[in-house]
């Protein structure tokens, strides 16, 4: 098709070749752009007055010479990180699969409510009568967790999950102490995310794995088998990291609680059950929270996160400062150890401050607005579009646990790609080709080349659909050794698969002036 | 007269007489895939048969190296400091990790010889 | 649910595909008691835009926003003014709603703003290189004590007098379960002599310049004290915006630097999200905790960048990780980044200087005051006056005639009688003249 003068389209035409290269190396909407110390020195993009200061009150510690940064004014600025942001996939472009990260929609509600003067512009110690309504929300917040999951206290202080299973082992390790035991051990399945053992690594404890069942369950009968006295611990994921709800977890708790040892629960799937079931009911002692996965916080290119932690009647009396109390004046923050309530014994702090507020505010924002009955609602369309992904790929991909059914993510094994050349890597990026970003790959370890699936409450069933039928269609090529798309992908993003292996063995890490004077050569 | 042995972690182990030699198989090095960086251990350092000896991490993993045998390090293959990737070129030449005296050599003629060592890798 | 896409119609379809009766089916592994009714969540239910709107407003007029009154509080954290572009660039969906970018071909926007500001705080720093952040200051400071821990493989570690209590005591909880850890004495107004606690068992020195007190330290002498016993020295600096007026840490012979960057692009928030900044020699590079960002090249030659050296993180090293941590500060640290590159070389350095002149301002006027005395001789935006009674009966006075009057300092050391009538005032370019007038006027009303 071509156009005439008046650009009407008229008769048929040939297309622009795709393989012609452009004059400026940009192709249509598609910009590359400099770093930004490459691309001016000399201009400013806020007018500040230049106002002359003398040495006097300095200590004799002014800084000797430039730090070295560029200028821009704000225009350049602007179209910079525009120009930056539009390299990126996002939820809001298209469905992220990811399991275990719960990638739902991020409303802007809770942007706005969240920059709200009255949050956004309040200092975290200014006099407590003036900072009220900032702790009645917190106070909120608490109380939703806390119903929610059927336990009776919450740390609100930690900034991340990681962060927060910290908290949760910390308070553990303090409860032990104040028995007067000495306890080293913590029990972790082998299929637990990374930062459970790394946690309980941080924490002081040693790491003893627990093995995994043929059908993706945690072997009780194993993990039963490693209590002692020596065991602090253990830390399950539930539903655990293969999507499937460990069944036998009341009894599991019940032997770990007969050993004396405490039940760390790591809350990163709690999206599948958060309204149905209460974690509370189910015995455990600790779960973080991770406010950027279940309750919408967004994930902004990798933070901030907030891993506040539930905590039971063992544990409560050792969370960490600040507490927050009512008396009869008001809401309090307690943020001296030896000011604690009567009964109370915090472990330490977390870090300073009270918390990730920002946070909190967007978290009871979406509670709010879903309700109960939106919470609950939301696990069940989570389990339901994860069971529908499932049921409508396992005739083409090898699901491992594929026939019961799974909680909010379903999981795939590389079985099916087996003497195909194609890779779950190669797999994963032929996916980015077709316009989507590849699910969780290569976790749990428990499977060989696992593929976790997690659509989450937010796709609609045209785009599950969609979805739905890329993969099968890619998988089905793959089995049939039509490896043509896989070869090589990306080919269509803005980069190709990218050399990981330079980048490690010979780390650049940061612009330096000098390469300025080496291109001036 | 050199004699090259093997363990089940994927090491192999050359004795020169009183020294020997250890570094990781081809096999390993394949599965690693590129090597991007070895911790070696420091001369004078005493291990055990088992025991943590070395780090050789690749972009996707990092996998602990074991002494086949026990005994002290006497030195260590400082050219992978700049070139890692010798690992992957010429693991059992080149690409040695580090050298040690044995403390026992009995350990050593325990351990999988070059047939015994095919045979548990085709069983992989 | 406007949140919720799926129609009754799609689930019906969806189950009869799945061939499951009703999605409780799909629950069947959960036991039957453990199973809620909705009738135990003692919850509102859904409610709409609008309504959720009305039910936090009223929440957050029951506060007094710092730019609602003259204000004065700084320990750790600054109010300054934040241009309109940034709010508006990390709201772009494509920076808000992405992910961490382990798919660097479909994340660039992110991995170059990360190696951006990896640049830039290396060079505010002065060190050699930076992560793309950790959470915050405090954390930050601990982790980088851990770090000192495993590189010097000593446990010890020395906290001064002058460090914020908050990371003090952030660092005890972390980082002393391997290690003691012993504070130098508080010594308001003048360097404690922490040299003097050297010794061949200490892992780490920390100090934080400018001190929880505004006082500006000289590092250099700590620091080659610190070394001459095989120790390291951290650096620790709150108020960002001081390195454009004072000599960085590197500079002095800093290990680590652990910084809250809060001051750039961020606001108070009530205390986060914050952003920690973190900078070593490359000596240290593989025991840096946190997320790193390495420029490389694609199949095709053309420029990148991804995630490196990930194997030092908890992801893949597990229980032999560096560190546990998973997320970094994502947006905060793209809003420092977008916001630094605004001000640029001339902006950052007009912006501390007028910093400066502002707090040397209020500290002339608050001298004149009868009863009060200026403790701090030297200090960047933050300094601490000494008044004739307890500060923080004073600072609930002000409050009640609208005057946020800094931070008491026996709100974080309230067991220090000696500090009980200090009170810690930061000034910044946000506050005018009228504040200060508002300030005095108020203060001589009360003392």
């Amino acid at each position: 098709m071509s156009m005439n003068n008046q650009g009407r389209p008229s008769g048929a035409g040939e297309a622009f070749p795709a393989s012609i290269a452009t004059i400026s190396g940009d192709r249509g909407l598609d910009h590359e752009e400099q770093l930004i110390f490459e691309l001016g020195h000399g201009a400013t993009g806020v007018d500040l007055a230049d106002v002359k200061v003398s040495d006097a009150r300095l200590g004799g510690m002014r800084r000797k010479g430039e730090v070295g940064l560029p200028g821009l004014s704000e225009p350049e600025v602007v179209r910079h990180y525009v120009r930056l942001s539009r390299m990126n996939y996002a939820i809001d472009s298209g469905l992220y699969p990811l399991g275990s990260c719960t990638m739902k929609h991020n409303p802007r509600l809770n942007e706005k409510m969240a920059r709200l003067p009255g949050f956004g512009d309040l200092h975290p110690l200014a006099p407590q009568s003036t900072t009220q309504g900032a702790l009645e929300l917190i106070s909120q917040l608490m109380n939703w967790l806390t119903t929610l999951t059927g336990m009776p206290a919450v740390a609100m202080s930690p900034k991340a999950g990681a962060h927060g299973e910290l908290c949760g082992l910390l308070a553990i390790r303090a409860a032990i102490a104040a028995r007067g035991e000495n306890r080293k051990r913590i029990l972790v399945p082998e299929s637990a995310h990374g930062t459970n053992p790394a946690t309980a690594a941080f924490a002081g404890f040693t790491v003893d794995e627990v093995p995994a069942k043929p059908n993706g369950h945690v072997d009780a009968e194993a993990l039963k088998a490693k209590l002692g006295p020596d065991v602090a611990a253990i830390m399950l994921t539930n539903p655990n990291t293969c999507g499937l709800f460990e069944g036998e977890i009341i009894d599991i708790a019940k032997a770990v609680h007969d050993a004396g040892a405490y039940f760390y629960c790591d809350g990163a799937n709690f999206n599948a059950i958060a309204g149905k079931v209460r974690p509370g009911d189910l015995g455990i002692d600790a779960m973080h929270i991770n406010l950027h996965k279940t309750f919408s916080t967004p994930h902004g290119g990798g933070g901030p996160g907030a891993g506040p932690v539930v905590l039971s009647e063992r544990l409560a009396a050792y969370a960490p400062i600040p507490l927050l109390v009512a008396d009869g004046k008001g809401l309090r923050l307690i943020e001296d150890m030896s000011a604690a309530p009567d009964g109370t014994k915090p472990f330490g702090r977390m870090c300073a401050f009270h918390g990730q507020m920002g946070m909190f505010v967007r978290a009871l924002t979406y509670m709010l607005s879903h309700g109960r009955d939106g919470v609950r609602q939301a696990s069940e369309d989570a389990v339901l579009s994860a069971n529908y992904i499932l049921a409508s790929l396992k005739d083409v991909m090898s699901a491992p646990f594929g026939d019961g059914p799974c909680m909010h993510e379903a999981l795939f094994d590389d079985s099916f790609l087996e003497g195909t050349g194609v890779t779950t890597l190669d797999f994963a990026k032929a996916m980015i080709d077709e316009g989507y970003h590849p699910m969780t790959m290569y976790f749990p370890l428990v499977v060989h080349g696992a593929m976790l699936i997690e659509p989450t409450e937010s796709e609609s069933k045209a785009s599950l659909d969609r979805f739905i039928h890329v993969l099968h269609t890619l998988a089905t090529e793959a089995r049939a050794k039509q490896t043509e798309r896989f070869a090589g992908a990306p080919h269509l993003a803005p980069r190709r698969r990218l050399d990981e292996t330079a980048a490690a063995r010979k780390p650049v890490l940061r612009w330096k002036p000098e390469a300025l004077k080496a291109a001036a050569e | 007269m050199s004699e090259v042995r093997y363990t089940d972690q994927h090491e192999w182990i050359r004795l020169d007489g009183e020294e020997a030699t250890v570094g990781i198989t081809k096999y390993a090095a394949e599965s690693l895939g590129d090597v991007v960086f070895v911790e070696l251990p420091a001369s004078g350092k005493t291990v055990a048969a088992g025991g943590e000896a070395a780090v050789v991490e690749s972009v996707k993993a990092a996998s602990d190296i074991y002494a086949p045998v026990g005994g002290m390090v006497t030195g260590a293959n400082s050219v992978l400091e700049k070139e890692p990737s010798k690992v992957n070129e010429d693991p059992e030449g080149a690409g040695w990790f580090f050298k040690m005296k044995l403390s026992d050599k009995a350990e050593f003629a325990k351990l999988m010889d070059a047939t015994a060592y095919g045979k548990f890798v085709e069983s992989l | 649910m406007r949140y919720l896409p799926l129609t009754p119609d799609d689930r019906r379809a969806m189950l009869a595909k799945i061939g499951a009766s009703d999605v409780d089916a799909l629950f069947r592994d959960v036991p039957k008691p453990a199973l809620a009714p909705l009738s135990v969540f003692n919850l509102p239910d859904t409610q709409g835009e609008m309504e959720v709107e009305r039910a936090l407003s009223k929440l957050a007029a029951k506060n007094v926003a710092a730019g609602a009154a003259p204000f004065f509080c700084g320990a750790g954290a600054y109010k300054h003014h934040v241009p309109s572009s940034v709010d508006h660039l990390i709201q772009r969906s494509e920076f808000l709603t992405s992910y961490t970018p382990y798919q660097p071909e479909i994340a660039q926007g992110t991995l170059q703003y990360l190696f951006e500001f990896q640049t830039q705080v290396a060079l505010l720093t002065g060190m050699e290189v930076a992560n793309a952040s950790l959470y915050d200051g405090s954390t930050a400071t601990a982790e980088a004590v851990l770090m000192a821990q495993r590189i010097t493989k000593r446990g010890k570690a020395i906290l001064s007098g002058g460090l914020h209590p908050h990371y003090a005591e952030t660092v005890e909880t972390v980082a002393g379960l391997f290690g003691p850890m012993t504070r130098s004495p508080v010594t308001p107004g003048s360097a404690e002599d922490i040299i003097a606690l050297i010794d061949d068992e200490t892992a780490c020195v920390v100090v934080q310049s400018p001190d929880v007190f505004g006082l500006i330290r000289n590092l250099k002498p700590i620091a080659d004290a610190a070394h001459a016993k095989g120790a390291l020295l951290i650096a620790v600096v709150t108020e960002v915006v001081s390195l454009g007026l004072l000599e960085p840490p590197g500079a002095q012979g800093a290990d680590i630097v652990a910084a809250e960057g809060q001051s750039i692009g961020n606001g108070l928030n009530f205390g986060g999200p914050y952003v920690g900044l973190f900078a070593t020699r490359e000596k240290f590079l593989r025991q840096m905790p946190g997320r790193l960002c390495g420029e490389t090249v694609d199949a095709e030659g053309r420029r990148g960048y991804v995630l490196t050296l990930s194997t030092r993180e908890q992801h893949i090293r597990r229980e032999k990780a560096t560190s546990n941590i998973c997320t970094n500060s994502g947006l905060c640290t793209l809003a420092f980044t977008i916001h630094l590159s605004l001000l640029g070389e001339e902006g950052l350095t007009r912006l501390a200087r007028i910093n400066h002149a502002k707090a040397s301002a209020l500290a002339d006027k608050l001298a004149a005051l009868r009863g009060v005395d200026v403790v701090t001789p030297a200090f960047f935006n933050e300094f601490t006056v000494k008044l004739p009674k307890p500060a923080a009966p004073v600072v609930e006075a002000l409050a009640a005639k609208g005057v946020i009057a800094g931070v008491p300092a026996s709100r974080l050391l309230p067991h220090d009688k000696g500090v009980a009538n200090l009170l810690i005032l930061a000034a910044t370019e946000t506050n005018t003249d009228d504040d200060f007038a508002a300030l005095t006027k108020a203060l001589q009303e009360i003392l």
